[in-house]
């Protein structure tokens, strides 16, 4: 097959933010350069001249009023929050200042 | 047995006093306890929620208030948020989360007093045609628990089948409301995309995903419908086009009808008893009137390669959002980056991390073009295609599925062979259309069959009066699985 279909499974689990096992990337690898060989059909069509479709029904710059409306209920947020601290999400330290 | 009965059956006791809602809810939940430690279809479900939302319909209904949907318990598909409920989508990741509001269609079912019964299984973020695919539970076919109840929406599919549900909501973005109601049995809609709102459908592939009923009967998906649909400022691609009285323009005749019969949907490998089974189906709807005629949709056959490309790509964005931060699983990690991986890692199965890959990939530098853009332009084609044909009938008739209901595990170990059974479904999505599915037959080994009714753009009164005429004329959909 092209070289096209040989994706780096290990790369774009990086990319997609997936740790993946071993045995995940070796079967992912299998099965997904099936798939990329399968879609290979596509460019047997002349689509020379063809305007691609992103939604079915063609909308453009739907606007609204912009009036101020009540957000979700905080207390219910923050309640989904995997962990908390006065109110607030905990997060990994992202700056190290050492 | 008030479980067995439809919305239109129920509505209409109801109103004359002849049964309550909490009458007919403790008959689902009756069921419910009966048959689903078997069947499997529900992931979550308060009781004493539903009975106090069914005493509530009832002392509405003693004040005067009315409507088709007043008392009548619907199931939700788990990727819908109901607000306080649990809203897993079928997945680890989102073990634990609690949503802080109610999608459109949930909201529209609570202000005509639905009852909104509890949350049924599904293919992971609906990933998948089996259901096989949730990260929390297996649910098999009523009509035999050793196979499949379609996906995504199996479980709404098969509480309807069970009658565990009067009706229930699913989601379709490929096909997963009409496979699972052709392999369960009953009827299932997929709205013109843009008529229900998308607002609180926890998003798979934003351009191809639509809301929809799953019922017993034409009418009751046309009920449903009409509940649901509309216009909603909260989703920018629900279209304001008016929403007509569906259940009210069903007829028992196609005289003046004309439906088209596309040949590329009678593809190679096809069993033949669903051939045989659509193909009657055909003959039936002739007799009761309408016009059958030929026409062609010859791109269709690129729809699998075309939807694979564009329902990963759309699903690899939309599912960033699942990082271990604000809601749901978290793995801890000693940085950021550590702590989205192996969260990921945690809380997705195998299907979602291969279609999140796969969606990267298809949109990373250097393959945007020959993946995904020629991939809308074929779209385009697909889509011209279903444009030609309906300048030449009122509707389409094909099957839904290749085969009836397939054994549990018979598919899981290949991604290809799964995804190549979406091939007659997967074209209404690209195109945008509508379509129905409605009980057609059955195998010889006693497996419902689906007829596939497709329609134009907003022209769901289209497809729900061939559905309806040919469902008055035929007994398929009063038969019942055995218990």
């Amino acid at each position: 097959m092209a070289e096209a279909t040989h994706i780096d499974v290990s790369y774009v689990a990086h990319l997609a933010r997936i740790h993946l096992t071993e045995e995940e990337t070796a079967l992912f690898q299998g099965q997904l350069n099936q798939v990329l060989e399968y879609v290979e059909q596509l460019k047997e069509l002349d689509v020379t001249g063809v305007e691609p479709t992103a939604h079915a029904m063609s909308l453009v710059n739907v606007l609204r009023a912009d009036e101020p409306a009540p957000g979700l209920d905080h207390d219910t947020v923050v309640d989904n929050f995997p962990a908390v601290r006065d109110g607030q999400v905990v997060v990994p330290k992202i700056i190290d200042q050492s | 047995m008030l479980n067995t009965k439809t919305i239109a059956e129920l509505s209409a006791m109801l109103a004359a006093g002849e049964c309550t809602s909490v009458d007919i809810v403790s008959d689902v939940l009756a069921a419910i306890n009966a048959r689903d430690g078997k069947i499997g279809a529900y992931l979550t479900l308060d009781r004493d929620d539903a009975l106090a939302q069914a005493k509530a319909a009832d002392a509405a209904r003693a004040t005067g208030t009315t409507g088709a949907l007043l008392g009548i318990p619907v199931a939700i598909k788990d990727l819908l948020n109901v607000k306080g409920q649990p809203c897993t989508c079928g997945s680890k990741i989102l073990e634990g989360y609690s949503a802080p509001y109610d999608a459109t269609a949930v909201a529209k079912l609570r202000e005509t007093g639905a009852v909104l019964l509890g949350r049924v299984n599904m293919d992971e973020f609906a990933m998948g045609s089996s259901t096989e695919n949730s990260g929390l539970g297996k649910t098999v076919n009523p009509w035999d628990a050793e196979r499949v109840p379609g996906g995504s929406s199996g479980g709404s599919a098969a509480c309807v089948a069970a009658d565990e549900a009067v009706a229930a909501l699913g989601s379709d973005t490929g096909g997963s409301i009409r496979q699972p109601a052709a392999f369960c049995g009953c009827v299932g809609l997929k709205p013109t995309y843009g008529r229900v709102s998308r607002y609180g459908l926890t998003a798979f592939a934003s351009s191809l995903d639509q809301i929809g009923p799953l019922a017993k009967t034409v009418k009751d998906a046309a009920l449903l419908l009409g509940v649901v649909s509309g216009h909603d400022p909260a989703d920018s691609t629900s279209i304001d086009v008016p929403v007509p009285d569906y259940a009210a323009a069903l007829t028992d005749d196609l005289k003046g009808m004309k439906l088209g019969l596309p040949k590329e949907y009678f593809v190679e490998g096809m069993d033949p008893e669903v051939e045989a089974a659509v193909r009657a189906a055909v003959k039936k709807c002739e007799e009761l009137g309408a016009e059958i005629v030929d026409v062609s949709l010859p791109n269709a056959k690129y729809a699998i390669a075309v939807y694979y490309i564009i329902a990963t790509a759309e699903a690899s964005a939309n599912l960033a959002r699942f990082d271990g931060i604000r809601y749901g699983l978290r793995e801890d990690g000693a940085d950021p980056i550590e702590l989205y991986g192996k969260t990921r890692a945690a809380g997705f199965g195998p299907e979602v991390k291969r279609r999140i890959i796969l969606g990267t990939y298809v949109l990373s530098s250097g393959y945007y073009d020959a993946y995904y853009l020629r991939a809308q332009k074929v779209r385009t084609l697909i889509r011209n295609d279903f444009i030609e044909a309906f300048k030449q009938c009122d509707a389409i008739l094909a099957p839904v599925t290749p085969t009836p209901a397939y054994k549990i595990g018979e598919k899981t170990g290949d991604p290809l062979k799964m995804y190549l059974d979406d091939i007659l479904t997967t074209p209404v999505n690209l195109a945008g259309n509508c379509a129905l599915s409605v009980p057609c037959g059955f195998s010889s080994d006693g497996l419902p069959i689906g007829l596939q009714i497709i329609g134009d753009s907003f022209k769901e009164a289209n497809i729900l009066k061939v559905g309806h005429a040919y469902e008055q004329a035929t007994d398929w959909h009063k038969q019942k699985p055995a218990f």
